[in-house]
């Protein structure tokens, strides 16, 4: 079982000299087994999270069961597609479905692409080289929490528009699991 | 087809290129990526070397306009060898810098390059100094630059320890630069790496089919 997650960094900011928000959770539940992760303009990406949750919900009450997680990915990618001109958010969808096990999409711009793994946001440019470099497949779930907790703290001691707590969702066959990790619990490195 | 313009990630000015020098056991690695390009569309050399050496031990990175760069560090090693006639001994990699940052402060307003000076000398051992882009000069045991810098900040800070050794210092730099050229299309081409010891200089070039290959190649 090759479990893939998302985990997101938190602080809201609103232009550079205000920072709105400490400690805004920038996961948001679109079904049970199917969460996104919101980067960019808060205010576009709460609201395609709010409407995609409403449409995944009538969804799944037509096909009686539980809706993919490439579903879910698909109404976010339509919305971002349809609006792209308008809206500056991306959303990275993930969750456990029981037809594919735990998936993760991203979806920037209206570009649907299912990955091993996604970063997004502003302070992912700072470690696209260490998610290269560190993930392979095949991990359980204790060390993927582990490198999206090392990769969340590796983002925000760079970035300025990051910080504060890291929030973590955990989804697999057995359940959602929420966890907030203090910003004096995280990972030192080099420097710190 | 029109081209759109991605909010640059870069800070400063984009420079292309990915620059690198770390402080290990009893020298330094200071290393480039080899490609130079014109605009973002051109590549008009896929060899370039931008280690460049100023003194018999002291060698910079520049990051920016290679034409700058070419410039600076002429007028560098002019300066540096008549200091060291002067001294009567081999220049500090301090004095170096500091040659390169005046240079680089008095022509502020023209210049577009970030510089790295690495080195060894006898008072002080292995030493890496950074001149930023307006002219501050600061010592630190690891530093990057360049357009492809910023996508490895994050492995950087997780990978970098003092006190490694010359063979772990050498993996740890042909990483970063193969990550960052991976990511950046304004990097690529060889990875050029210099171990500059007490015991001298060597030249280490790896070729792109010899990087090391990560999870999704």
């Amino acid at each position: 079982n090759v479990k893939e997650f998302c985990g997101s960094a938190v602080r809201g900011i609103i232009n550079v000299e205000t920072v709105v928000n400490r400690v805004m959770n920038k996961l948001s539940p679109l079904h049970d087994k199917i969460y996104c992760a919101l980067s960019g303009s808060a205010a576009d990406a709460q609201t395609i999270a709010e409407i995609v949750n409403y449409q995944l919900d009538v969804h799944s009450i037509e096909v009686g069961e539980d809706p993919q997680v490439r579903s879910a990915a698909t109404l976010v990618r339509n919305i971002s597609y349809k609006y792209r001109e308008e809206l500056s958010a991306h959303l990275i969808v993930a969750g456990w479905d029981r037809r594919n096990g735990g998936q993760v999409f991203a979806t920037m711009k209206g570009l649907l692409t299912r990955q091993p793994f996604a970063v997004g946001g502003s302070g992912s440019s700072y470690v696209y080289g260490f998610v290269d470099a560190e993930y392979c497949r095949g991990m359980n779930k204790q060390e993927c929490q582990q490198f999206v907790v090392n990769t969340l703290s590796l983002a925000m001691n760079r970035d300025g528009s990051s910080g504060g707590v890291a929030y973590i969702v955990t989804i697999d066959e057995h359940g959602t699991e929420e966890k907030v990790i203090l910003g004096n619990q995280l990972p030192t490195f080099f420097d710190q | 087809m029109e081209k759109h313009c991605t909010d640059s990630r870069v800070k400063g000015v984009s420079t292309g290129t990915t620059i690198l020098a770390a402080v290990f056991d009893g020298g330094v690695v200071i290393g480039s990526d080899s490609r130079a390009s014109v605009g973002e569309e051109y590549v008009s050399s896929k060899t370039i070397n931008k280690v460049i050496q100023v003194h018999d031990r002291i060698f910079c990175c520049i990051a920016g306009s290679l034409a700058d760069a070419q410039a600076i560090t002429k007028a560098a090693k002019f300066h540096l060898s008549f200091h060291s006639v002067q001294m009567e001994s081999p220049p500090r990699v301090m004095a170096a810098a500091s040659v390169l940052r005046d240079l680089c402060y008095k022509n502020r307003e023209e210049l577009q390059a970030g510089f790295m000076t690495a080195g060894w000398d006898k008072k002080n051992g292995p030493q890496v100094y950074v001149v930023a882009l307006g002219g501050m000069l600061i010592n630190q045991l690891v530093t990057i630059a360049g357009s492809g810098s910023t996508y490895i900040y994050g492995y950087i800070d997780a990978k970098y320890k003092p006190n490694m050794t010359k063979e772990e210092c050498l993996q740890f730099a042909t990483n970063a630069l193969a990550l960052a050229m991976g990511r950046d299309n304004a990097s690529g081409g060889v990875a050029h790496l210099v171990v500059v010891t007490e015991k001298g200089v060597e030249h280490v070039v790896v070729p792109g089919d010899k990087l090391p290959k990560f999870h999704d190649e």
